[in-house]
């Protein structure tokens, strides 16, 4: 059982007009085996929550702190919160010439298990979640993300997740420009790593589509760089017919 | 007919010119002379368009007219049946050479190098096993001249590598026979503190093949001037190119093809990567189309990866046409620094930076080295590069 514990988060963004303080304070705590929901409008600083946790360059938090199981993940460099259990399926996945997906696999598996995946059980693994993902055997020698449709790359970062088994998965828009068969995929997907490795899952969405494939057991409703509301599963469902301007029009 | 022209991904940070903007238009790259008096070509200044990107002040040496009294050690894999290696005197080797030197460095280089090692491979020769020419230098100046003639319908890989250090001139003909195959892989593995300045001219017969390869690690100074020029219809010519630029290092790679008759295809595929702040690359590829060649097939590609800051790339892509009747004419070129959202995207998958950075770099390379078609050479090369990344930002 891990706990990934967000307090207080402050971060802010170098821009060409200034520094510019996206996230005001964000508290979470999520559990293994639990799924939570981060919904809100663009700009709203989901994205930036996401990033942040992974160590992405471009932003600097500037108060609060993120522990997994007690240890500082403020303090570990990019790859090392990999390997302490983090992972980040980001919207938008970078193209990586000349790395065959094959290569860039077995690569990250070796440095997260700190030894390389047993080369037939990991054959056996990589060629099943390909299947299970609906993927081609022949994607498997095509360079990282390089001529991915956008269904291919998010399916791709899911199949990462099946393999690298995290403890804590961030899932940023993974349901977003997917139409429903590929969404239903990538869902099951998630469902189906979260329930070989209890991972606990951070849903970041715009839509409330996804929502009804991946059961969310807490919704948070993200405005302006805070949590403006909490709630279950039913949260979702009165932002479906009432959308964020509720939030919009008090803030 | 498809003229395209692709900086689509060029950075507009002073890495990339546009030909046009550099060679006045009234002065086609044919223009340029060729001779084997040295008289012909007074000493350069450095402000010349074929020198003006040069590290001119290293290359001077080698524009003096004085006796060069070291040599390069000569070492070669067995020769099979039908290939030979000879010495010959400078009358015969100046009448075999495909073309006069084009510069004042190659035209010494004939001059004082008092003859020339010829490799042949005899008219029909197919040789499977790469021919393997080490040559090796021990320090001080050295001239050079060398010959390699494929006979007609002979196809053969040949492999030169040059190690160890010297200040190197030299002027490299290059005869491809009618039909004829040839695969030549150039290795510059130098030590850093060694200087070459080398012309390299090819002509090419009908329906030959020419793959030329240029690898270029080593050596402070490296200068190769590169010239395929199609004699006859039906032939083709695909040059590739890697270099890896250290701080202290300068690699020029200036490229001519000249497409003098009809029918011939030429591709140029040059990559190179800048590692440390002094790092500096050169690449110049003019492409000519001359009023004869119609039906000519031709594309020049080259792309720099800047690793560090204040390393800079020049990378030049002319192309002169002289006929609209062609099959295709581009250029594409283009100068970036490391990705720093790819070094990301890995490293947020556990991988840690310097094994990130080689994964990257690899990559970037990797279509162009699994052309040169010498396994040895490929794997070799690998490592190298793993080699060269261990030091980044040195």
């Amino acid at each position: 059982m891990s706990t990934l514990i967000i307090t207080n988060l402050h971060v802010t963004v170098d821009t060409p007009e200034g520094t510019i303080e996206i996230l005001k304070g964000v508290d979470l705590t999520i559990e293994s085996g639990q799924t939570h929901a981060i919904m809100g409008p663009n700009g709203s600083g989901k994205s930036t929550l996401a990033y942040s946790i992974a160590g992405h360059p471009k932003y600097t938090v500037t108060k609060g702190s993120v522990t997994l199981d007690g240890d500082d993940v403020l303090a570990m460099s990019v790859d090392e919160r990999a390997k302490a259990g983090l992972f980040l399926a980001m919207q938008y996945p970078v193209e990586v010439p000349g790395v065959s997906v094959t290569n860039f696999l077995r690569t990250a598996k070796t440095a997260i298990d700190g030894e390389a995946p047993k080369l037939r059980t990991w054959v056996k693994d990589v060629k099943g979640a390909m299947e299970d993902l609906r993927m081609d055997p022949s994607f498997a020698e095509r360079n990282v993300n390089e001529g991915f449709s956008g269904g291919e790359k998010k399916r791709h970062e899911i199949l990462q997740m099946e393999l690298l088994k995290p403890k804590f998965a961030i899932l940023d828009e993974t349901d977003s420009g997917l139409d429903v068969d590929a969404l239903r995929v990538v869902s099951e997907g998630v469902n189906r790593a979260k329930q070989n490795t209890n991972a606990g899952i951070l849903l970041i969405t715009h839509y409330t589509r996804i929502l009804n494939y991946i059961t969310p057991d807490f919704v948070h409703v993200f405005i302006d760089g805070k949590v403006a509301e909490e709630g279950g599963p039913e949260l979702a469902e009165r932002l479906e017919t009432e959308g964020y301007d509720r939030y919009l029009t008090t803030a | 007919m498809t003229i395209t022209t692709d900086h689509s991904q060029a950075k507009a940070d002073g890495t990339h010119s546009h030909g046009l903007v550099s060679t006045p238009p009234n002065k086609s790259r044919a223009s340029r002379p060729h001779s084997f008096d040295v008289a012909q070509f007074p000493m350069p200044t450095g402000r010349e368009e074929n020198w003006r990107f040069s590290a001119f002040k290293t290359l001077t040496p080698l524009f003096a007219e004085e006796p060069a009294t070291g040599h390069l050690e000569w070492t070669t894999s067995e020769l099979p049946a039908g290939v030979t290696l000879a010495d010959v005197d400078s009358a015969d080797a100046v009448a075999r050479s495909v073309q006069a030197p084009g510069d004042r460095a190659s035209a010494l280089a004939v001059k004082l190098s008092g003859g020339a090692k010829v490799l042949t491979i005899a008219p029909g020769t197919v040789v499977d096993e790469p021919i393997q020419i080490t040559m090796n230098g021990t320090g001080g100046d050295v001239r050079g001249h060398v010959l390699i003639e494929s006979g007609a319908g002979s196809e053969a890989t040949v492999v030169i590598e040059r190690t160890g250090t010297a200040t190197y001139s030299e002027f490299v003909s290059v005869n491809v026979g009618d039909n004829a195959g040839l695969n030549l892989v150039m290795l510059q593995l130098w030590e850093t503190d060694a200087v070459h300045a080398g012309e390299v001219t090819a002509r090419l017969g009908r329906d030959s093949r020419l793959r030329g390869s240029v690898v270029t690690l080593g050596g402070k100074v490296v200068r190769l001037n590169t010239t395929a020029a199609f004699a006859g219809e039906g032939a083709s010519v695909d040059l590739f190119g890697l270099y890896f630029a250290d701080s202290g290092q300068h690699h020029e790679h200036q490229l001519f093809v000249d497409h003098a008759v009809a029918n011939c295809r030429s591709r140029v595929t040059y990559k190179g990567a800048l590692a440390g702040a002094s790092a500096r690359t050169v690449w110049i590829g003019d492409v000519l189309i001359r009023a004869a060649a119609e039906g000519t097939d031709t594309y020049e590609l080259n792309r720099n990866l800047i690793l560090a800051d204040g390393a800079r790339a020049d990378s030049v892509p002319n192309l002169e046409i002289e006929t609209g009747l062609i099959e295709g004419a581009g250029h594409a070129s283009a100068t970036g620094r490391f990705d720093d959202e790819q070094m990301f995207y890995l490293r947020s998958r556990g991988i840690p930076e310097a094994l990130a950075r080689k994964l990257v770099v690899r990559g970037f390379f990797a279509d162009l080295i699994h052309e040169i078609g010498v396994p040895a050479v490929e794997a070799g090369l690998l490592r190298a590069i793993d080699l060269e990344l261990e030091h980044v930002n040195d």
